[in-house]
């Protein structure tokens, strides 16, 4: 079917990442989610796919594509049965590694993009704080100037692939006398002495991946790892909160629909009363319902990112799609849980993880309220 | 080294609760159905591939072609397959319902008389029709040695010939061809090991199954070549050898019963199903 977004050739790109999700992932979904833990070779296999570099240009080793190659990409994901996965992978492409392409000089590229584009470096993004979430201004991580160095003093919090990252894109105050014109991004190197992992945080969902608390201490980085100009950090983390929700509002569409296409396969063989489960009135409406509700968030998304293609920065519609689509997510799959019935309790039945899994989106990335006040703000109240 | 891999478009096999037949029973529609290249030819297209080029450096001994016979959609599937690594891609404009696996033999024939490659390479048959026909018939008709159902083929470096392992009821033959020849392959042709040329370094990159199209393949395939032509442009004559009477769906499946142990089986099958 022609669309005004997809060409034949995303369709073969969407081809290529179900079948790499459905057959090297998903049939480790449940050991994964049981051992808390996933094995960094799928940085290494995303890599090769050209997963982790499909909007970043050709020099740094990405393919330089339209967004809507990401758009696939983020939709196929949820086939991987394995939210903690998805998330590790995204926050490695358009999290951690954004700063670096936008801001980055030639030699910081080359010694930290283009191998975390491989797969071979794991990056993470340290921007929030116990005291300090979408309230960026009011970091207390430090960076003090000290000869070629800068040193840095401070802790982070949920901060996504802490244990196993070679790099985090970390926010500081540069001055901490200001607010959010005194704050830099450093690249650290996370085998630099006085940096340490000091907790990881047990989590309702998204098990397989490790989100951790870090510790700062006195963490000497060379003055050439900072990125970008000194006190201008806080500009270029907005814009790239962008990017992270509309990645988080993809992939809640698709996650929600993928549940709902499950589902539906279920009622249509689960018998009650003497039939199937999809022949009362009562679930027909409801699968209807929920249909309506993907689409309509789909399409407002996927005109999101036709505006993210074309000016990078439309944060008033980014947020609006992150509050449509998220919060359906959770409602949707809600609803098939109760579907489902005693499975859809189950863990085995797959629907019970969705469910935690997708219960973040509207948390992570700017939560609902937050969304609200930036669209508030926007026009005008 | 010249390669033609001829690759059909053939509903997704998954699609198989979706298939109709028409009214008059003459035909399967095809309305609604997800295509897919014949999976027997995407192997056909990994052999290749594995024979003359190296994903490793990129080094090459050789042109992939892929050809298809199909409707103007059918560019989709041959796109797909460019974007796995094959160079260039010809469609030859034709409905199913006007072919048979000879006058796909003859339009292949033509091709070949174009084209003149080394070696025709193709899935041993389609998974819709099941003809398993078109390989050995472009072969006689050509005059060529054809080794069908190829599970290993070997080359020597200078790629003059190939020994191939072909998959027989009961086991395994082996027999050498010369080039030009027509080689039909069986599903492991896609194990890991099972194309050597003896030349490109057995490619560590090699896993189960015929390879993703990868983005950047994809974007490359964008801009390789794609030839179009009409039966007619080829002068094929378009004579069809099978008449098509009818078609029916199977009887649907009567429901089955489990057992519980095999001394039960066997019992059944001795004395109800008497096939023992």
């Amino acid at each position: 079917m022609k669309t005004p977004w997809f060409t034949e050739e995303h369709e073969i790109f969407r081809r290529t990442v179900r079948k790499f999700m459905e057959t090297e992932l998903a049939p480790h979904a449940e050991e994964w989610e049981e051992q808390k833990d996933f094995p960094n070779w799928i940085f290494k296999r995303a890599g090769e796919m050209g997963f982790l570099g499909i909007t970043y240009p050709e020099e740094v080793g990405g393919s330089g594509c339209d967004y809507f190659y990401k758009v696939v990409y983020c939709e196929e994901l949820p086939r991987s049965g394995c939210g903690g996965v998805n998330m590790a992978l995204l926050v490695q492409s358009d999290m951690g590694s954004p700063p670096i392409n936008i801001l980055g000089t030639k030699e910081q590229k080359e010694e930290y993009l283009v191998p975390i584009i491989k797969g071979e470096k794991i990056c993470a993004i340290g921007v929030t704080e116990p005291n300090a979430g979408s309230d960026v201004a009011a970091i207390r991580t430090t960076a003090r100037r000290d000869g070629d160095y800068y040193v840095i003093n401070g802790t982070k919090t949920f901060i996504t692939n802490g244990a196993r990252a070679d790099v985090i894109t970390l926010a500081a105050k540069t001055d901490p006398d200001k607010g959010y014109d005194g704050m830099s991004l450093f690249l650290l190197d996370t085998d630099l002495p006085g940096f340490s992992v000091s907790r990881k945080l047990e989590k309702m969902g998204m098990h397989p991946s490790d989100t951790t608390e870090l510790v700062f201490e006195d963490v000497r980085v060379p003055k050439d790892k900072l990125l970008g100009e000194e006190n201008t950090g806080f500009f270029e983390v907005m814009i790239n909160f962008q990017g992270e929700r509309l990645v988080a509002a993809i992939s809640a569409v698709a996650g929600a629909a993928l549940v709902l296409e499950k589902t539906m396969e279920y009622v249509k063989q689960r018998e009650v009363f003497g039939k199937p489960l999809s022949k009362f009135q009562v679930t027909r409406h409801k699968i209807v319902d929920m249909l309506c509700e993907i689409e309509a968030a789909r399409h407002y998304v996927y005109h999101c990112c036709w505006l993210f293609d074309q000016d990078k920065n439309p944060a008033k519609e980014v947020s609006i799609a992150k509050i449509l689509s998220t919060e359906m997510a959770v409602r949707v799959i809600n609803q098939c849980i109760q579907l489902h019935g005693g499975y859809g309790y189950m863990r085995e039945y797959g629907i019970e993880r969705a469910f935690r899994d997708a219960r973040l989106a509207t948390i992570g990335g700017g939560t609902t309220e937050i969304m609200k006040e930036v669209i508030g703000k926007m026009i005008g109240l | 080294m010249k390669i033609i891999v001829p690759m059909k478009r053939v509903p997704d096999p998954d699609n198989v609760d979706k298939v109709k037949i028409s009214s008059d029973g003459k035909r399967v529609s095809s309305e609604g159905l997800d295509w897919k290249p014949n999976p027997f030819d995407e192997y056909a297209v990994e052999a290749a591939l594995r024979l003359v080029k190296d994903s490793g450096t990129d080094k090459t001994t050789g042109e992939v072609i892929v050809a298809s016979i199909g409707p103007e959609e059918a560019t989709h599937q041959v796109r797909w397959c460019l974007a796995m690594g094959a160079d260039r891609g010809i469609l030859v404009l034709g409905d199913d319902h006007e072919l048979d696996a000879s006058v796909v033999a003859r339009a292949l024939k033509k091709l070949v008389e174009k084209e003149s490659p080394d070696l025709v390479l193709m899935g041993k048959q389609a998974v819709d029709g099941d003809s398993n026909q078109t390989a050995q018939i472009l072969a006689g008709m050509l005059g060529w040695p054809q080794a069908t159902f190829a599970g290993r083929i070997e080359t020597p470096a200078d790629l003059s010939r190939a020994t191939v392992t072909r998959e027989v009821d009961g086991g395994c033959a082996t027999v050498t061809v010369k080039f030009p020849a027509v080689i039909s392959v069986d599903v492991r042709i896609v194990t890991p090991q099972a194309v050597n040329n003896n030349m490109i370094p057995p490619d560590k990159l090699n896993r189960d199954g015929p390879r993703y199209a990868s983005l950047t393949g994809i974007m490359k395939a964008k801009k390789k070549p794609m030839d179009r032509y009409t039966l007619e442009d080829l002068g094929v004559d378009t004579t069809q050898r099978v008449k098509t009477i009818s078609f029916s769906q199977p009887p649907a499946r009567s429901g089955g019963v489990i057992l519980d142990t095999v001394g039960e089986l066997v019992q059944r099958l001795k004395e109800e199903a008497r096939v023992l």
